[in-house]
């Protein structure tokens, strides 16, 4: 177990490597940060200073060395736009971020696990097929265009909630949560089921085809022939057995639930992380472009070795398998 | 036969299976009884109609076949017409289940010993420590060693004989008067499959309890069962107590299956095969639905279709069958 999760952290820091060096190097050809940082008039001696400042004109392993070394020890530079710590300015937004995200990735969780289980199990009801119906469109509209028709409707229309923004924060220690005013509640909403949404069908869609799958087996039927009760045969026996590859999905798409914040924060002006990326990329800010993806990288292994290590909680095979081999 | 109503009554049942390309009959009119305690071996080839005659019995046919008529009658009350939740209280309390594959049939997220306290406490009132007490009880006497260790196992714990033992323990454990069994040792290694049907057969005697034995193996059958029916094509053709079946039988179709069974010790001759196939459901011939197959077939066998009827110790459906033949091999 223990050699396990130490092989899997040597994994972990060389796709984190990988990434950097990816990171790092897109970033060169994006173009001149320079010409943002100063103005219309300034001198191409002006120019040459500052980029010699910020050690722009040095070799491209030698920024990379010096950015690796540096945001291993949580320092990722100075925004080039902003002249803050790019750690600061994330560290600032990562409360937004991670607030939207957790609040889709339950809303998607407890809406889609549910409806994938009540489509598999009523699968020739008319709701069912509604539901199955209602899902195409989840996965087939992008997600700026659900963020809009929503915004549109209960924003613009009916006005019953904001448009844009995260409303008012409360400041816990060094994290901003909207989570306990009204507004930021009231917020919080239309970004979370616009990010949500795609998620949530997948979900269903994806417990819904795992639970037919179950349904059909040997142990499912000998289950039926004992007389279990449909509640114990669907919600202990099915379930539990459909857990494991809606855990794996699950765990990647709540990584891209961080990830693709940055579409929905765009859309709602929601002041997280993507946010500061899109800006980030408008002004060719380098270091918090690579801070923004390595982070990324992070929550996506963690996200990984989380899921595997839930493995060992719900299919007793892995843990004696595993168990044997030490 | 009693005067007393059997075990298990089963009268003209006809199983349909509605397709695109119009209704397939997977079972005609087919009637049998199993009396208290009795082993009723059913066989034929893949296809007759023996496991889904057996699925109809514990009212869990796949859909979207379907019971299109007759009756299923244990202890003289209808069970084949009755509401889910009443079916599912005779599943399991009244008629227990085995199925062919003991690799699949038990839930792999489970311990064992939560699969049977589950079905234990589904039909017994039972508290907990009761019903585990029991489970315990049950797994050493299907011949589980270590009982009271083993039963928190997971099922991948268990080789394939020792997991057919717990699902025998798991058939049984709500004392249920009549198991349908179906291809119960086709899974298992040769060497296993005997052990498992000593079990059978000592468990059903112990408790009392009435077998439908569905197998292809003849062998499985000589050495279990008490009567035997041989289906074809969806019919019953021959019914008969065992050794007279085995020994005397009447029906072209089950002089052939017979044939087909090496003797150890007898004189060495050619097993008898059957020739061709049988008819896919959409393609039954007209008459006898065996007569293309059978060396014996006359003219009335391609129009008309025979009844069961005596035929020295068993009941035949073949035209010939009242005059004695000899028999083959």
């Amino acid at each position: 177990m223990i050699a396990f999760v130490l092989r899997r952290l040597a994994q972990t820091f060389a796709v984190l490597g990988v990434v950097a060096l990816i990171a790092f190097a897109l970033f060169n050809y994006t173009g001149d940060p320079i010409a943002f940082m100063v103005g219309q008039d300034a001198t191409l001696e002006d120019r040459a200073r500052l980029r010699q400042e910020l050690g722009l004109d040095r070799p491209f392993y030698v920024q990379f060395a010096r950015f690796v070394g540096n945001a291993v020890q949580g320092d990722f530079g100075v925004s080039l736009r902003q002249g803050r710590k790019v750690s600061v300015l994330l560290a600032e937004r990562l409360p937004a971020t991670l607030e939207l995200s957790l609040a889709a990735a339950i809303l998607a969780l407890a809406v889609g696990i549910p409806a994938g289980v009540y489509t598999a199990l009523r699968r020739h009801g008319v709701v069912a097929h509604a539901l199955l119906a209602a899902s195409l469109v989840g996965v087939s509209l992008p997600t700026f265009l659900i963020g809009i028709l929503l915004i549109l409707l209960f924003a613009v229309q009916l006005g019953w909630l904001p448009s844009f923004g995260r409303g008012d924060t409360v400041a816990l220690g060094g994290w901003t949560t909207g989570l306990l005013t009204a507004s930021g509640l009231k917020s919080l909403i239309l970004p979370s089921i616009t990010l949500a949404l795609f998620q949530m069908t997948l979900i269903m869609r994806l417990v819904r085809a795992e639970m037919l799958e179950v349904l059909r087996t040997d142990y499912i039927r000998f289950a039926r022939a004992r007389g279990l009760t449909d509640r114990s045969i669907h919600f202990g026996h099915a379930l539990k057995n459909t857990l494991v590859p809606v855990i794996t999905i699950t765990g990647l798409q709540l990584g891209s639930i961080i990830a693709f914040a940055i579409i929905t924060e765009t859309v709602f002006q929601w002041p997280g992380m993507g946010l500061l990326f899109i800006q980030a990329v408008n002004f060719a800010d380098v270091p918090v472009m690579a801070a923004y993806l390595c982070f990324i990288a992070v929550v996506f292994v963690v996200i990984n070795l989380a899921v595997d290590l839930l493995y060992y909680a719900v299919d007793p095979r892995l843990r004696i398998e595993r168990g044997a081999a030490h | 036969m009693t005067a007393s109503a059997p075990l298990l009554a089963v009268d003209r049942l006809r199983i349909e299976f509605p397709t695109r390309r119009g209704t397939l009959v997977a079972v005609h009119d087919v009637s049998f009884e199993i009396a208290r305690g009795e082993v009723l071996g059913v066989v034929g080839e893949s296809g007759a109609g023996k496991s889904i005659t057996g699925a109809a019995i514990i009212g869990l046919i796949d859909p979207p076949g379907r019971i299109a008529g007759g009756e299923i009658r244990l202890e003289g009350r209808r069970i084949d017409a009755l509401p889910p939740a009443e079916m599912r209280r005779v599943r399991g309390r009244e008629i227990g289940a085995v199925f062919q594959d003991p690799l699949t049939s038990l839930n792999p997220l489970y311990t064992i010993g939560r699969q049977l306290v589950e079905t234990i406490r589904t039909h017994l009132s039972t508290g907990e420590a009761e019903a585990r007490a029991r489970a315990i009880a049950l797994l050493e006497e299907v011949g589980i060693p270590a009982a009271s260790r083993r039963i928190d196992q997971y099922p991948h714990q268990f080789s394939g004989g020792m997991r057919q033992r717990v699902v025998l323990a798991l058939a049984l454990c709500a004392q249920p008067k009549l198991i349908v069994a179906d291809e119960p040792t086709t899974a298992l290694d040769v060497s296993i499959q005997a052990q498992i049907i000593q079990l059978l057969k000592r468990l059903c005697r112990d408790h009392g309890t009435a077998v439908m034995l569905v197998t292809h193996d003849m062998g499985v059958i000589a050495e279990t069962a008490d009567r035997v029916a041989v289906m074809y094509a969806g019919r019953i053709v021959e019914i008969g107590p065992a050794a007279d079946l085995i020994h005397r039988p009447r029906h072209p179709y089950s002089i052939g299956l017979m044939g087909s069974i090496p003797s150890i010790g007898g004189s060495v001759e050619r097993l008898v095969q059957i020739d061709g196939a049988m008819p896919r459901l959409d393609a039954v011939p007209s008459g006898c639905a065996f007569h293309p197959r059978c060396p014996r077939a006359i003219e009335r066998c391609r129009r008309e279709l025979p009844e069961l009827r005596p035929a020295g110790a068993t009941r035949a459906a073949c035209w010939l069958a009242g005059s004695p033949v000899e028999q083959a091999a």
